[in-house]
């Protein structure tokens, strides 16, 4: 075809399904059907490694993780965390260990969303959601307290009214660190070396580079969410 | 002047009067909704050519997109730049909307061109054509129109007091001239074919299938001339003019709000009109699809508003095929631009009119049709090499003495 096989090629583009734009809510469709945004609103299925708003975790007794050592607000290059340790009360512990963190902000007007709190985390204390969409309309709904960044008794991320949760975005947190070890060394791949969270007790490790790369390449993203969410729920029924 | 319309020959009446001005506020408002209609339609079409879904919120399908732009660059500030010539700064955006809607006027947009008919209707008791002006040197008018029509574009950047836009004017005056040379000639084709240059007479010679220009002149006319049409108009491939990668917005980038507007209607009426044209000219207008007396006809609908449908069918065609061009095609480089215009185009619509030239002159003089073919081959053959020998000296030179610009 030469020079005019390019003509085929965008022709046949017309009526294919794979789009890389999605329906979205809003407009004259969607005011006369009224549903709700949730329904309305096709998401594209988010990267597994996506980085998004933090969460603070706790151990599976209830037991916060963060010991308030300040090394996620000093390594932060946007310096948006704030973060102050204090002593636990031996009686009433609120970590396990001496200190735990009294104060801890994150300010999301500057965070980055970079990641390197929670690489720096040694306790996997902080960790990221997959949650993006969070725009908050005065600045002090932007500097989210321990309050708001620590999860829930059940183990799940508290729900902001301006934030918009999709089902699976508080699961493979920080997909990275379950893929290296702690120390960030390449044998630790694939081995699980964190304690438990609460809600989801301990998280099954990501695959390796190995087994990703055998599986095929279009289905690694479906295939990796639906294998690693089978896991994560066979993790809380141990 | 007189006689532009055959109801306008002898007195001047008031019901042939307000016919022509019923018609110009037809072609006013249908060639503005048609501009956002194609704006919409290449919109959607390119979202669909690209995997995406194109504008779907404002109104049906988002039909109302367009509107919804328009107003919304209509309460935009009116930037007028410190450094600009105020007075013509002003003045460009009209100079290239006018011309596009002139342009619009001699197409026929309906009638009933079947069986030897030349497209008269009766309207009120008036016998009237379908559409706002026929004169008698309508293809003339067209060109002239568009050459104008750069005058606009030239001017809008001269004007702006400001670098790249002055860049997008001198590609633009440069680009405009040299195609239209090309233009005119694989017109010229057509005129030779058809006997006249009024429109209505052109799309009247064209009754069936193998009298459409197309096919009669040989294809390489209307070939020539969509290329030449497309670079006229500044659409992709040719849009060097307003070229964002390399001109930021090209001529119109000091422009904003109802300015900017204006030249955006101006470029996609002129699309319209340019699909118009080539309908017009090369597919037989309002005709229908006629072949060895087989018409392909519409049941219900008298012949005179089928002619309307036609032509908007065939318009569609060909406003597909532009947007399917900047959906397909990557801009070309300038010097490559300019020599497809100046030695492919140019000398290539030169010889087919000259073949076809000593065709018909052979037919009326009574000479073997076939001998003069072959003469007229062989002596184009050589003009070929000639133009060949040429281009390889001066390349030779520019190498030797360097490229001097």
């Amino acid at each position: 075809m030469g020079y005019l096989g390019g003509f085929l090629v965008t022709f046949r583009q017309h009526g294919r399904k794979n789009r890389v734009t999605t329906q979205y809510s809003g407009g004259r469709l969607f005011k006369r059907k009224k549903r709700s945004a949730s329904a309305m609103d096709v998401k594209v299925e988010k990267p597994e490694r996506l980085h998004g708003r933090h969460v603070l975790n706790r151990y599976e007794d209830g037991m916060e993780k963060c010991i308030g050592c300040e090394l996620c607000a000093a390594v932060c290059p946007a310096k948006c965390i704030h973060v102050r340790g204090a002593d636990n009360d031996p009686d009433n512990p609120t970590s396990p260990g001496e200190r735990f963190g009294w104060i801890y902000e994150i300010n999301y007007l500057r965070c980055i969303h970079c990641d390197l709190c929670v690489e720096a985390c040694p306790t996997e204390a902080i960790t990221e959601t997959k949650l993006f969409e969070f725009s908050f309309t005065n600045r002090k709904d932007a500097i989210y307290t321990k309050n708001e960044l620590l999860v829930g008794d059940d183990g799940k991320p508290r729900h902001m009214p301006w934030e918009d949760w999709r089902p699976g975005e508080d699961q493979h947190t920080s997909a990275w660190m379950r893929a290296t070890a702690s120390a960030g060394d390449a044998s630790f791949v694939g081995v699980v070396s964190w304690a438990g969270e609460r809600g989801y007790g301990v998280r099954a490790a990501e695959a390796t580079q190995a087994e990703a790369d055998s599986s095929a390449d279009a289905s690694i993203t479906s295939d990796g969410t639906t294998s690693s969410s089978a896991q994560t729920k066979s993790s809380v029924t141990h | 002047m007189i006689a532009l319309d055959p109801m306008l020959e002898g007195d001047v009446l008031w019901t042939p009067l307000l016919i022509v001005v019923l018609k110009v506020l037809v072609v006013f408002v249908v060639g503005l909704v048609a501009t956002m209609l194609m704006v919409w339609f290449e919109r959607k079409v390119i979202a669909g050519m690209q995997n995406r879904i194109g504008p779907n919120k404002a109104g049906p399908f988002g039909l109302l997109q367009t509107l919804a732009d328009g107003i919304k660059l209509f309460f935009k500030e009116d930037l007028l730049p410190r450094r600009s010539d105020k007075f013509v700064f002003a003045l460009a955006p009209f100079l290239s909307l006018v011309p596009a809607f002139l342009a619009f006027a001699i197409i026929p947009l309906g009638g009933d061109y079947r069986d030897g008919n030349d497209g008269v209707v009766t309207w009120f008791g008036v016998e009237t054509r379908v559409q706002l002006a026929d004169p008698h040197i309508g293809v003339l008018f067209a060109l002239a129109i568009s050459s104008i029509a750069v005058y606009g574009i030239m001017l809008a950047g001269w004007s702006s007091g400001s670098k790249y836009p002055l860049l997008g004017s001198v590609r633009a005056s440069a680009q405009m001239v040299s195609y239209e040379a090309a233009l005119g000639l694989s017109l010229a084709s057509v005129i030779l074919i058809s006997g006249t240059l009024s429109t209505s007479g052109i799309v009247a010679a064209q009754s069936t299938l193998t009298d459409w220009h197309v096919v009669a002149t040989g294809i390489v006319p209307f070939i020539i001339f969509l290329i030449a049409a497309t670079a006229e108009l500044n659409r992709p491939p040719f849009d060097l003019v307003e070229a964002e990668q390399e001109l930021v917005g090209g001529f119109n980038t000091e422009y904003s709000s109802i300015r900017f507007a204006l030249f955006f209607l101006a470029e996609f009426m002129n699309t319209v009109t340019m699909s118009a044209l080539i309908v017009t000219l090369f597919f037989g207008g309002p005709q229908p699809i006629s072949y060895g007396g087989i018409t392909l006809d519409i049941p219900l609908i008298p012949n005179g508003l089928e002619g309307t449908i036609w032509l908007l069918g065939k318009v569609l065609v060909f406003l597909y095929v532009y947007v399917w061009f900047r959906a397909t095609l990557p801009r070309l480089r300038y010097d490559q631009l300019m020599d497809l215009g100046w030695k492919v185009l140019i000398p290539g619509s030169l010889a087919w009119f000259m073949l076809l030239a000593a065709q018909r002159l052979a037919r009326n003089e009574g000479w073997n049709v076939f001998t003069t073919t072959a003469a007229a081959v062989v002596v184009l053959g050589a003009c070929y090499a000639l133009l060949q020998g040429a281009f390889a000296i001066s390349n030779k030179t520019r190498e030797r003495e360097g490229a001097q610009f």
